[in-house]
C-alpha cells in the first residue's frame, strides 16, 4: 500500500520531469493516506537521498551499469520486482518515450489499470479518476480505473514540483539483471541544448522565416530565454530545419509556459502539438492566421523587424534587473 | 514473412471535437473517419514498401471494431495489405483492445507486429508495448526507421533527446512514427482489388477491461488575444515579464 514513483535518469542525471513525477506521486499517496517511494535504475552522481526534498520516503536503486542502456522489457522485469518486494499498489511515470515503453507492459504484468498523459491528480470521490488530455490536446477525458493496481503517467510539464524539507532512505535492491536481447549499435544524442520536451520556454519558427539562413532571429531569441528551438512541420519536411524540432499532430506534442511562434500560421495540425502551451505569443505579419484565436499575445507585423527590437528589449530588460 | 499492421480508426485531425450525452460520449455528428494516421502513413506504407522488395512478404491488417470500421480497412487493403480482420467489438479500453490483437497474433504466428506510435484520438502510447508483452518479445517504440538485414530487424528509433539504432531478432512489435515512410494515396487498381480482398470478421477473445471513460471535458476557451502594436514590441516582453510572468 504505497506509491512508487519512476525516477527517470538520462547520462546519470535525473530530468526535471521526474521531480515533477515526484511531486505528483506524493500528493497522490497523501490522498491515498500512504506514502510514496522512488526507484531509479542504473548508475547516477545524483545524491539520490535529495528527492525526500520532493516527498519520496525511500529510494530503491539497482546500480548496474546494464542499465544505463534502456531496453523496456528489462526495466519493466526490475520495476515489478521492485514494486513487489515494496508493497505498492499505485505507480507513477512521467509520460516520456521510456514511460510509454515501460508502463503498457507494466500495466499487463499487474493487471494494473494506466491512464497515460495524466494532467491532474486522481480524483477519489467516486472511485479513481483521472483527468487525462485526449484528441492532441483538443479535449480531456476523466478515465476511471477499475483495478485494485494503478499505473499513470503524467504529462510533462502538466503539474508543477513541490518540495518539503526532507531526506530519502536509499534502499539498494539486489537481483539478476535479465540479458537484453536488444543490442543497440549506435546512439546519437544532440547535446548541449535544452530538451524541448521540458523546455519552459520554446521559441518556434515557420516559413514566415523565409530561409534556413533567417533562423539566427530564433536562436538569438532562444538562447537569450534560455529556451528550446522548434519549427512548423513544413519547415521540418524542407530541411530548414532537422526533424527532431518538430512540434506538431505528427511531431511532438510541447506544454511549455511560454511558446513562442513566428511566422507560422497556426494550422489545426500544428496547434494540436502546442495547444497546452500556458501562455501562446504569435507574431506574423497576416492578421487573418488562425494562430491568433489560439494565442495570448500577439504582434500582427513581419517577424525580421519585431524580432529584434523583443531581442533588444529583453537584453536591457535583463541589464537593468 | 508475415506482418500484422494494426489499423486504428480516429476522427480526422480537423474534425470539430463535441461531446454528447452528458459529455459521456464522442460526438461522431459530421465527422469524417480516418485511419489513424500513424497506423497508415508510417507502419502500413512501411510494410508495403518491405513487400515491394521482397514480395514473399504478407501483410495481414487487423483492426478491432465494429462493422462501420470497414471503409477505412478497405482503404487500408486498397493502399496494400493482403487481407484483413476485424475484431467484432466497440469496447475501447487498451488492455482490452492489445488481448485481441494478441490473440490474433499468436494464432497467426506472425514475425513482425506494427502499430502507429500513438492514435491521436485517445493519445495513450500503450497498445504496442501491451501486446510485447502479452506475447514475451521486445517492443522498439518511436522508431523512424525499419530495415531488414540477414534475418534481423535494423530498427532507429528515437530516444530521449536523440535517437539509436537497434539490432533485434525476430519476432518483435515496433510502434512507427514519421521518418518510416511517406504518405501514399490508394490508387484505382488497389481501389478495385481491395473489394474483393478477405476481410475476416472475429468475435472477440473473453478479455478484462481496467479502465472506462467516465466523461469528457473541453478546456476552458481562451480569453482572447491581446495583440502589442508592432512599433511598441517593448510593450509585448513588459506583459511576458509582468503579466504572464513567465520571463
Amino acid at each position: 500500500m504505497s506509491v512508487l514513483v519512476f525516477i527517470d535518469q538520462t547520462e546519470g542525471k535525473i530530468k526535471k520531469s521526474s521531480y515533477e513525477a515526484a511531486s505528483y506521486g506524493a500528493q497522490t499517496a497523501s490522498l491515498l493516506g500512504t506514502h510514496a517511494e522512488g526507484i531509479i535504475l542504473g548508475k547516477t552522481e545524483e545524491n539520490l537521498s535529495a528527492l525526500g526534498n520532493y516527498g519520496l520516503k525511500k529510494v530503491h536503486t539497482i546500480e548496474d551499469n546494464q542499465l544505463n542502456k534502456f531496453d523496456a522489457q528489462v526495466y519493466a522485469k526490475l520495476i515489478h520486482e521492485v514494486l513487489v518486494s515494496s508493497g505498492a499498489d499505485t505507480i507513477v511515470f512521467s509520460n516520456n518515450i521510456s514511460a510509454k515503453a515501460i508502463a503498457p507492459r507494466l500495466s499487463v504484468k499487474l493487471k494494473a489499470g494506466l491512464v497515460s498523459g495524466a494532467v491532474a491528480l486522481p480524483v477519489l470521490s467516486n472511485g479513481f479518476i483521472v483527468k487525462k488530455s485526449v484528441f492532441s490536446g483538443k479535449a480531456f477525458a476523466n478515465i476511471s480505473i477499475n483495478t485494485s493496481k494503478k499505473i499513470i503517467s503524467v504529462n510533462p510539464n502538466s503539474f508543477n514540483i513541490s518540495t518539503i524539507e526532507g531526506t530519502a532512505e536509499i534502499i539498494p535492491f539486489s537481483t539478476s539483471i535479465p540479458t537484453s536481447i536488444i543490442e543497440t549499435t549506435t546512439v546519437n544524442k544532440i547535446t548541449g541544448e535544452v530538451p524541448l520536451g521540458e523546455a519552459d520556454i520554446v521559441v518556434s519558427g515557420g516559413r514566415g522565416l523565409k530561409g534556413p539562413e533567417n533562423w539566427g532571429l530564433v536562436t538569438e531569441l532562444a538562447s537569450l530565454l534560455n529556451a528550446a528551438t522548434a519549427c512548423s512541420r513544413p519547415v521540418a519536411d524542407i530541411h530548414w530545419r532537422p526533424h527532431h524540432e518538430h512540434v506538431g499532430q505528427t511531431g511532438l506534442a510541447i506544454a511549455p509556459n511560454l511558446y513562442i511562434a513566428i511566422g507560422i500560421s497556426g494550422a489545426i495540425q500544428h496547434l494540436a502539438g502546442v495547444n497546452r502551451s500556458k501562455t501562446i505569443v504569435v507574431i506574423n505579419k497576416d492578421p487573418e492566421a488562425p494562430f491568433f484565436k489560439a494565442a495570448d499575445y500577439g504582434i500582427v507585423g513581419d517577424a525580421f523587424e519585431v524580432v529584434p527590437k523583443i531581442i533588444d528589449s529583453i537584453k536591457k530588460m535583463k541589464s537593468s534587473s | 514473412m508475415k506482418i500484422l499492421v494494426c489499423i486504428s480508426k480516429t476522427p480526422d485531425t480537423t474534425a470539430k471535437i463535441a461531446f454528447a450525452d452528458n459529455n459521456t460520449k464522442f460526438s461522431a455528428d459530421g465527422v469524417q473517419w480516418i485511419i489513424n494516421p500513424y497506423d497508415e502513413w508510417y507502419s502500413l506504407v512501411r510494410a508495403i514498401e518491405l513487400k515491394e522488395a521482397d514480395s514473399s512478404i504478407n501483410i495481414h491488417l487487423i483492426n478491432i471494431g465494429g462493422s462501420d470500421n470497414e471503409p477505412i480497412i478497405r482503404k487500408a487493403l486498397a493502399l496494400g495489405g493482403d487481407e484483413a480482420i476485424r475484431v467484432d467489438t466497440d469496447k475501447n479500453d487498451s488492455f482490452y483492445i492489445a488481448s485481441q490483437i494478441a490473440h490474433i497474433a499468436k494464432e497467426g504466428n506472425y514475425d513482425l507486429i506494427l502499430t502507429g506510435k500513438e492514435t491521436i484520438d485517445y493519445n495513450g502510447s500503450s497498445v504496442g508495448a501491451m501486446v510485447a508483452e502479452l506475447l514475451d518479445t521486445p517492443f522498439i517504440s518511436h522508431a523512424t526507421k525499419f530495415n531488414i538485414e540477414s534475418g534481423n530487424a535494423i530498427v532507429v528509433r528515437e530516444i530521449e533527446g536523440g535517437e539509436e539504432t537497434n539490432k533485434v531478432a525476430f519476432p518483435l512489435v515496433v510502434s512507427c512514427q514519421k521518418g518510416m515512410a511517406e504518405q501514399r494515396i490508394p490508387n484505382m487498381k488497389g481501389i478495385m482489388g481491395a473489394r474483393t480482398k478477405p476481410l475476416k470478421v472475429v468475435e472477440p477473445a473473453a478479455a478484462e477491461e481496467f479502465t472506462a471513460v467516465a466523461t469528457f471535458d473541453l478546456p476552458p476557451a481562451k480569453a482572447g488575444v491581446k495583440l502589442v502594436s508592432p512599433e511598441t514590441p517593448e510593450e509585448l516582453v513588459r506583459l511576458l515579464h509582468e503579466e504572464a510572468k513567465v520571463i
